[in-house]
């Protein structure tokens, strides 16, 4: 049993110190960004939002957990138990778990792999089974409805996805997030491939379920979706890892298209904030345009949904990879292995 | 005893238990989720051998696409367990003898097998573990060497897709469909027709 060692205790000591770090902060902006969505929506619709507990309604969120605590959790009689509990503690530990390879400032990344993006696109397209498996294990139409919907919908959404990061790897000449940041020095891919942000800011909707996709959860129609059966801190997981999943679909479309930790200009002011400042602020910005988006459009119908996926962003992505490489190779600007 | 091993033993046996489950499962769905955990452990195990983009590769294609469209189907169809178990006593024979010859096959080939020769064939395509990351070491030689065959397992892919379109497509008539350019691209004039009527007379239509 020699695994046992300083050495290695040490190593797996500084691991869950790193995870530590991360996955508190993280989970705090995900309790915080349910608080300001509310704010956003409300300011959108004139309201005040929520404005009762602690100042400016700041501790909402902690009175919403303590309340999703304290409650009791129903598990429906002709429910599919084993699965029922699984389900929303897949869709939670996915969207966690992709946070291990997202760099928030140079460096400052748990594990730096080869095939990070990779990674990042199989867990994304693993978050499908929470959903698939709580539509099938609630045994109510409902839930059923809604979980078929999330899967049709995910599955169709990542093959643009796919495609618009192959726009990005073309460009880069390798899967490492941390390369990727770092062929952005000079310019951010937002410029050459602005239309491929946009398909990925919209596909990244459908892929988090939210609105104007938000359909698996469809209230005027489905009640509440997959977790219609649902309550307590079983609910609260999918809730949180929902958010989860918004705020990495931002830092990924933060490395991809928007620089990362990289500053806007080579400023020496700039120059001298810490990287993980400008992967905030610009994540956040992300996010803010989601909670826009949702308070300003009205749900797609589910036809429009799968029109908009198969019929024009496959083939406008498609076009896309075959312009972006084809002026890469005329151009011969193609990225050289180091 | 390393800290790999450890990791290795834990995937290989929650795979091998996990694949035993697909087969005894009583509920076809518990039945795929065990398959999408087999799949799950061997791409761990890929991870293991430094594989990583194949491991990725399993996860983004078997798990994410694949698996999923076979739980759609398992949870869409409603199996009656009771008839499917009528014939057991029936068929067991046969399945047993056609995993035995399948199980004979395998020993015979791998006990056959030279480890020793069978580089020599694929001499070019080797590149050495260390020397560059997988990923792009399989790009090498996906895309120079074995291009055609690339291309070929494409095409037949893509054969396949076009022969399930057109065995399930069918037009129906009774079917409305929304053309959002004929929407769009309609005037005003083609849809509003502004009458002066007469009052007690009506229009002609």
């Amino acid at each position: 049993m020699n695994f046992l060692n300083i050495d290695s205790l040490y190593y797996l000591g500084l691991i869950l110190l790193k995870i530590a770090i991360l996955i508190f902060p993280l989970l705090v902006i995900v309790a915080f960004l349910t608080y300001v969505e509310r704010k956003v929506i409300a300011a959108v619709q004139l309201r005040k939002g929520p404005n009762v507990v602690g100042v400016f309604g700041i501790l909402q969120p902690l009175a919403d957990g303590i309340k999703l605590f304290s409650k009791e959790s129903i598990l429906p009689t002709a429910s599919s138990k084993v699965v029922f509990v699984l389900a929303p503690m897949i869709a939670f530990s996915l969207s966690l778990a992709a946070w291990a390879v997202i760099p928030v400032s140079d460096g400052w990344v748990i594990s730096n792999i080869n095939v990070g993006i990779l990674y990042l696109f199989a867990i994304s397209s693993l978050s499908v089974y929470g959903i698939i498996m709580a539509g099938w294990a609630s045994n109510s139409k409902y839930a059923f409805m809604g979980a078929m919907r999330s899967a049709a919908q995910m599955v169709s959404y990542e093959v643009s996805i796919g495609l618009v990061i192959v726009c990005v790897l073309v460009c880069v000449g390798s899967l490492n997030l941390h390369d990727i940041v770092i062929a952005q020095d000079s310019v951010w891919f937002i410029f050459p491939l602005f239309p491929m942000f946009i398909v990925f800011l919209i596909s990244a909707l459908a892929e988090t379920n939210r609105a104007p996709f938000d359909l698996p959860e469809d209230e005027s129609s489905l009640v509440a979706g997959y977790f219609t059966e649902y309550s307590s801190m079983l609910f609260a997981m999918f809730f949180l890892g929902e958010y989860a999943a918004m705020i990495l679909m931002s830092a990924m479309a933060t490395i991809l298209f928007l620089g990362g930790w990289l500053p806007p200009f080579n400023f020496y002011l700039f120059n001298e904030l810490p990287g993980i400042f400008w992967f905030v602020l610009k994540t956040s910005i992300l996010l803010f345009i989601f909670l826009w988006i949702r308070a300003t459009f009205p749900r797609f119908r589910y036809d429009q949904l799968m029109r908009i996926g198969w019929k024009v962003f496959l083939p406008l992505s498609l076009f896309w990879v075959v312009v972006t490489s084809g002026f890469l190779v005329i151009f011969d600007l193609l990225p050289r292995p180091l | 005893m390393t800290v790999l091993s450890l990791f290795f033993y834990l995937f290989a046996s929650v795979s091998l238990t996990s694949s035993v489950l697909v087969v005894v499962s009583r509920n076809p769905v518990h039945s795929v989720l065990f398959l999408i955990l087999t799949f799950f452990n061997c791409a761990a195990l890929f991870v293991l051998m430094g594989a990583e983009f194949l491991a990725m590769l399993l996860l983004v294609v078997y798990i994410g696409a694949i698996a999923v469209l076979f739980l759609f189907v398992v949870m869409m169809l409603n199996i009656d367990f009771a008839t499917l178990r009528k014939g057991m006593s029936k068929n067991a024979p046969i399945g047993v003898l056609v995993g035995l010859v399948l199980f004979i096959e395998i020993v015979v080939s791998i006990l056959g097998m030279n480890f020793e020769e069978l580089p020599n064939s694929f001499s070019e395509a080797q590149i050495t573990y260390n020397e560059i990351e997988n990923t792009r070491a399989l790009g090498m030689v996906l895309y120079t060497q074995y291009a055609y065959l690339f291309q070929c397992a494409g095409l037949i892919l893509l054969v396949a897709m076009i022969g399930a379109i057109v065995l399930t497509h069918r037009k129906r008539d009774t079917v409305r469909r929304q053309s959002v350019i004929k929407q769009v691209l309609r005037s005003r004039d083609q849809s509003i027709d502004i009458k002066k009527v007469e009052i007690g007379k009506g229009t002609s239509k």
